[in-house]
């Protein structure tokens, strides 16, 4: 369980380009953070170099549990949700396999994908292959990934972009309890989270 | 463990139902073994004295055919990622999916190897040697093939890379398990190329999956 | 030194004269053992086509040579994330190529001579073709992936499999020749050179070094300049 989450003067580069450099930031349970920006400054990066798939240029990403320092391998294997532009649901396989395989994967049952089912309102669309949904109904597919698997730290990537307002709200709701519950969520989002936020805007260093 | 066990089971379904599965590595094994005839002649003798070398050679081309899926697709649709953040380390979800595809794609063609050396020519005594050796040689294929299909993650033209960067690691397996059918067919002892076949594979087996998460590694960064 | 030299600027500094006395020590060395060539007596089996000899097999050595160099930047690349290995990685696989193939045509034309034909599916002659396609792959791999860094590190990974995998290629090629061909061109252990010989082929071997040294540097230069100027065209883009 992570409970707290420390960027360390971190710089990430792309290529030959510093996207940003000497960024500090805690996070404690509970908390959200939405980052803002502009294309190509960063916030993809960012989320990416927090889930460990992108190494900083400079500065650390330190995660902290209930005793102190976790060792980052520990953390992102249990502790760390990442939702980007890519859900990684196979088109070809049916709905509730695919949700079923990735709810399995990173640490919940069958009843818990079935419970996030029924709360995104996902039952009629379980049996529909992947490649047949549209993008806002695959989107709250791939949100029932977060709902059924408890990890504390939600990294997401423009998670409402496809959703229709009636969803937006409903998701703003899910990402109240995860608050509630003691989660911590960092959001890139260019419209406003539909909760209390704190913000950090990117920009080009 | 349960995660990776997972994990494993889905790539085997994902290895033998993606595209067509096997059937296509092996139609494209009869392909070649039946171009063979066409191109250096009919004459039976001819056929016989090259069945096993070509049974091999043809294996080792068929067991490319399904690498640059082994990773493209996971890489490409976000799968890589999530991957990458679940409960076993990479190496160990690389090991999960060579072993997937060995069993899904080596295995068929494994049992493929000795009905096509047969129709070349091959005695019927070299059945079970032909198939062993090509059972425990597609292990080592699938782990080294595996090493080209994550290197070539993210490049332009995959499938032709893999080819080029693989084909010549594929040296030694082809030797050795060509190597023995051959002995075994003129009498010779056999076990020198079995065991040689078998220690390449099992360093396949040990040390691919590292080079394979290290290249999945640098194509997710 | 490797210390010293893993900053750029000292590298830079260090090349910029070290590649030209290099040079100068390569042609000096060329012209030595070519004349030393050309003086020895002639094989009373060969006859003039033993000259051949001194530059086939330094070429062969320095095949292997490079992909030796190949393989430790590589790792020095990947263990330290060093900017210059990578680049020196990089500069070194064409020069690795390029002798190997050297090594290949000289093969055939002293081949042709002395064996009556152009090619001989002989051990180290396989070896030698399959250590060429590496290197081609190990350059088509790295052509192929446009992120710099990212070629950099999945090429590197390819050099390290290929540091494990040629000696066994090596060693299969070999079981191989003695199962197809059991009387090798080559007697085991090599004909023993009268001295009149060992003198040219040492000369040769240590031009070719020089050779590759002052090209490798040059072209490590050439890789850190084209950096410069890459990120400066970007600087200028804002």
């Amino acid at each position: 369980m992570i409970t707290g989450l420390h960027l360390e003067n971190l710089a990430i580069r792309r290529g030959e380009r510093l996207l940003f450099a000497g960024l500090c930031l805690d996070l404690g349970a509970g908390e959200a953070l939405a980052l803002t920006g502009a294309n190509g400054a960063g916030k993809t990066s960012l989320l990416r170099a927090i889930a460990g798939l992108i190494l900083p240029h400079e500065g650390w990403v330190r995660f902290v549990g209930a005793r102190g320092d976790l060792e980052p391998e520990d953390a992102r294997s249990s502790g760390i949700h990442l939702l980007g532009h890519q859900d990684g649901l196979k088109s070809a396989g049916t709905a509730w396999d695919e949700l079923l395989f990735q709810v399995r994967w990173t640490g919940g049952t069958e009843a818990s994908a079935r419970a996030a089912c029924r709360l995104l309102d996902l039952e009629r669309l379980l049996e529909l292959e992947v490649r047949k949904l549209s993008a806002g109904q695959r989107r709250r597919l791939a949100l029932a990934r977060l709902v059924a698997s408890p990890r504390s730290l939600w990294l997401l990537d423009e998670p409402m972009a496809p959703l229709d307002s009636e969803r937006r709200h409903l998701f703003g709701h899910l990402m109240g309890e995860h608050l509630a519950s003691g989660g911590m969520i960092i959001a890139a989002v260019h419209d406003p989270l539909p909760i209390p936020v704190r913000r950090l805007d990117l920009v080009f260093s | 463990m349960s995660g990776l066990w997972i994990l494993f089971r889905r790539e085997l379904g994902q290895t033998w139902g993606r595209g067509g599965g096997p059937v296509l590595a092996l139609t494209f094994f009869a392909c070649v073994a039946t171009l063979l005839p066409l191109a250096v002649g009919a004459s039976p003798a001819r056929l016989a004295s090259v069945a096993p070398g070509a049974a091999w050679l043809a294996l080792a081309l068929a067991s490319l055919l399904s690498l640059e899926r082994l990773f493209e697709r996971d890489f490409e649709d976000g799968t890589l990622d999530l991957l990458a953040l679940g409960p076993a380390p990479l190496e160990a979800v690389a090991l999960a999916k060579g072993l997937a595809q060995w069993l899904a794609n080596g295995a068929p063609l494994a049992l493929l190897a000795p009905v096509v050396a047969v129709a070349l020519g091959a005695g019927l005594s070299l059945v079970p040697m032909i198939f062993t050796s090509a059972l425990i040689g597609g292990l080592g294929l699938s782990f080294t093939g595996g090493i080209g299909a994550a290197l070539s993650l993210g490049s332009r033209r995959g499938g032709v890379l893999i080819a080029v960067i693989v084909l010549p690691l594929f040296a030694p397996p082809v030797i050795f398990g060509a190597g023995v059918i051959d002995a075994y067919a003129s009498g010779l002892d056999w076990r020198p190329a079995l065991s040689f076949l078998s220690a390449y594979s099992l360093a396949a087996l040990a040390l691919g999956p590292l080079a394979m998460a290290a290249a999945c590694r640098n194509a997710l960064s | 030194m490797f210390q010293a030299l893993a900053n750029p600027q000292r590298f830079m500094a260090f090349s910029r004269w070290a590649a030209p006395v290099l040079a100068v020590i390569a042609a000096g060395l060329l012209g030595w053992g070519l004349w030393l060539s050309f003086s020895a007596p002639e094989d009373y089996q060969q006859g003039a086509t033993v000259r051949l000899m001194f530059i086939h097999v330094p070429a062969a050595y320095m095949a292997m040579f490079c992909y030796a160099c190949l393989g430790a930047a590589s790792l020095v690349g990947l263990v330290f994330r060093h900017v210059l290995a990578d680049a020196a990685a990089r500069a070194c696989a064409p020069l690795g190529a390029g002798f190997t193939a050297l090594a290949l045509i000289t093969g055939m034309l002293w081949g042709r001579p002395m064996w009556g034909t152009w090619w001989v599916w002989d051990a180290r002659v396989t070896s030698v073709l399959v250590l060429f396609l590496f290197y081609i792959g190990y350059m088509a791999l790295q052509a192929a992936i446009d992120d710099e860094t990212r070629a950099a590190r999945a090429s590197g990974i390819l050099a390290l499999v290929g540091l494990i995998n040629l000696p066994i290629i090596k060693f299969s090629v070999d079981w191989w020749n003695t199962l197809h061909q059991p009387a090798s061109v080559f007697r085991k252990g090599g004909p023993s050179l009268p001295p009149e010989f060992l003198w040219p082929l040492g000369v040769m071997a240590l031009a070719y070094m020089a050779l590759f040294g002052a090209l490798w540097l040059v072209r490590i230069r050439a890789e850190v300049w084209r950096k410069r100027a890459q990120s400066l065209a970007l600087q200028a883009a804002g």
